[in-house]
């Protein structure tokens, strides 16, 4: 129960950061903080205590093992949360060049 | 042969390839995307006849067999879907051709356009939870590359937001679908239908239900969640406006939202109203927010909430009637928004402005923008005979039929309201003196002409689809697909075997 509750506390992290900081580079490392409390919490949805890797082997009979699906999808989609971290960070750049500042305040020719 | 694979192979194929010929071949980019958007919309049209006569097909990727093996599923709704954007599509590409000369490096443009038609058309035949959010990500961060293409402080800014928002967004979609395969241990749909179907009244249901209508929420902007499409849809280059209006947020929302409640989920009274208020709230404050804009671009994107808000006020209402006007609306608004979008690209070509209070007169120097815009601004008003009118009169029928008087007498009003803040649009942009500056503004070349006149035959054709020899494959398949409910999952068993 602790993990999951751990896992809600990042995921929650996350949330505030990306609401409350100013800073676009803030914001840009609390939606991967965000994105990580949910990566661990979906790979431990698969998961078992106690449970071994799921490598079958011939002769052999795996009694507890833990689920592999999830952790192919975590990894999908950690892959896809670099693709958009990616293009956060070059938009940062790009939006430092115009401005001058990483400060979201000052950021705000688009209002109505 | 199967062609449901090819609507993702032909799309993700050419994406591949403009990067690596683009550069050396001027003008391979834009005959390869208009090649495979018009090759693409033959096919889907095919599809709707296919499935029409054949019932659903499916294709196995990888010859692995479901529930194990991720499915491609081709059904009535499904196809319907593929018609309205890939006809977009090939509209917008024949339109890209002249239009993007106005900005340098068009091979990553075409790229990113491609990419973003593959994510859509993976996301609309996809059988499996996951590959749709697989899909949902591939078209989500091609439409924020794409709106920051013009790389100016606006769209930038636009871009960054929309990011966010969007990201956010994904990750709710992400967490629902990790609890439903916790729930379920499968990610086919129709399987995870069937297992949820035996065992009803969870509350885990509830919450992932309500997670999904904040994620898919956000993609489509619907009312309290709708803060960064008014700057994210304008700032992308006016084709991209038009997909991103047009089609983007019906596939990655109101199409996700309609398959995982109807056929996933199974749909309740409880959902059902959740839907029907927000698009009423949508539709309402949508409309009233874009009165007031003077940016031409801005103003449409605030329309844009407040059509969609009709859409699901359609589909919320959950009866025949209201379903297939909901449906007919998405098909009419994904025409008529676009060609509008269209229109205000032509204007920024000729003249270089979006503010209304500039523009004036433009009727004399752009006829051909001039009286397609006219066309458009009726549909979108829902004038007769234009065919934003008979979807609007289906969807104000159902909620007439339903008992629901207040929900049609609000369709009608906003319907009003939309009229007289397009009159102000043709006033200001294209009627009234010609301003002294664009005495020398030229009509559009060939390539825009074409696409605006094509869409504007759409809308003033569209009240055709109606016709019960038309509308029987199409409109009523998807329509019936969607009534099927979770009776989705039985067919595709059935398929399997």
């Amino acid at each position: 129960m602790t993990v999951y509750l751990l896992c809600l506390i990042l995921f929650l992290i996350g949330v505030y950061c990306i609401l409350i900081k100013r800073n676009l580079i803030k914001i840009i490392i609390g939606l991967g903080i965000m994105e990580y409390g949910l990566f661990l919490f979906f790979v431990l949805v698969g998961y078992r205590m106690r449970g071994r890797a799921p490598i079958l082997e011939p002769d052999q009979i795996i009694a507890d093992m833990v689920d592999p699906l999830p952790q192919a999808l975590v990894l999908t989609a950690i892959v896809i949360g670099l693709a958009t971290t990616a293009l956060l960070a070059t938009l940062a750049m790009r939006l430092y060049e115009k401005y001058g500042t990483f400060d979201i305040t000052q950021i705000r020719k688009l209002r109505g | 042969m199967n062609i449901t694979p090819l609507f993702i192979v032909l799309p993700l194929g050419g994406a591949f390839l403009t990067p690596l010929l683009g550069k050396r071949w001027k003008y391979f980019p834009g005959a390869a995307c208009n090649i495979i958007t018009f090759c693409m919309l033959c096919l889907s049209i095919a599809a709707v006849a296919m499935v029409y006569r054949y019932g659903i097909i499916m294709y196995r990727v990888g010859g692995w067999m479901p529930p194990v093996g991720i499915a491609l599923v081709l059904d009535s709704l499904s196809a319907f879907m593929l018609v309205t954007v890939n006809l977009v599509a090939f509209i917008v590409a024949v339109y890209s051709i002249d239009y993007m000369k106005m900005y340098t490096a068009r091979w990553n443009f075409y790229t990113l356009f491609l990419l973003m038609i593959a994510g859509m058309n993976g996301m609309i035949i996809t059988g499996d939870l996951f590959n749709l959010f697989v899909f949902l990500e591939i078209a989500s961060i091609a439409s924020y590359a794409l709106v920051a293409f013009g790389t100016e402080q606006e769209e930038l800014e636009a871009a960054f937001k929309y990011a966010v928002m969007g990201s956010l967004a994904s990750s709710l979609i992400l967490l629902g679908i990790a609890l439903l395969y916790g729930f379920t241990s499968t990610l086919n749909m129709a399987d995870m239908a069937q297992i949820i179907a035996g065992r009803r009244g969870s509350q885990l249901l509830l919450f992932v239900s309500g997670l999904f209508i904040m994620g898919f929420g956000l993609k489509t902007a619907l009312i309290p969640f709708h803060a960064w499409l008014p700057d994210a849809h304008p700032s992308a280059p006016a084709p991209i406006s038009a997909m991103l209006s047009g089609v983007l947020i019906k596939t990655l929302g109101i199409y996700s939202l309609m398959r995982i409640f109807f056929s996933i989920l199974g749909m309740t009274d409880a959902v059902l109203n959740i839907l029907l208020a927000l698009g009423a709230v949508s539709m309402a404050i949508g409309v009233f927010l874009a009165i007031g804009q003077w940016d031409f671009k801005r103003l449409l994107a605030y329309h844009s909430i407040s059509q969609v808000g009709y859409v699901m006020l359609g589909i919320g209402l959950g009866t025949p009637l209201g379903i297939l006007g909901g449906l007919f609306h998405l098909f009419n608004h994904s025409i008529f928004k676009s060609l509008l979008f269209l229109n205000s690209g032509a204007v920024v070509y000729a003249t270089g402005t979006r503010d209304l209070r500039l523009m004036g007169g433009l009727k004399e120097r752009m006829p051909v923008t001039a009286a397609t815009s006219f066309i458009a601004s009726m549909s979108i008003s829902g004038v007769p005979p234009f065919n934003g009118f008979w979807s609007k009169l289906v969807i104000i029928v159902a909620c007439v039929q339903g008992g629901r008087y207040g929900y049609a007498f609000l369709a009608a009003l906003v319907s009003l309201i939309t009229l007289a803040s397009f009159m102000k649009v043709q006033r200001y942009a294209f009627y009234g003196r010609l301003g002294e500056k664009w005495r020398h503004a030229a009509e559009v070349p060939f390539s825009m002409r074409f696409a605006m006149i094509v869409m504007a035959a759409a809308c003033l054709f569209g009240g055709a689809l109606l016709l019960p020899s038309i509308s029987a494959p199409f409109l009523k398949g998807a329509e019936e697909a969607l009534l099927l409910g979770t009776g989705y999952a039985g067919r595709v068993m059935e398929n399997l075997k």
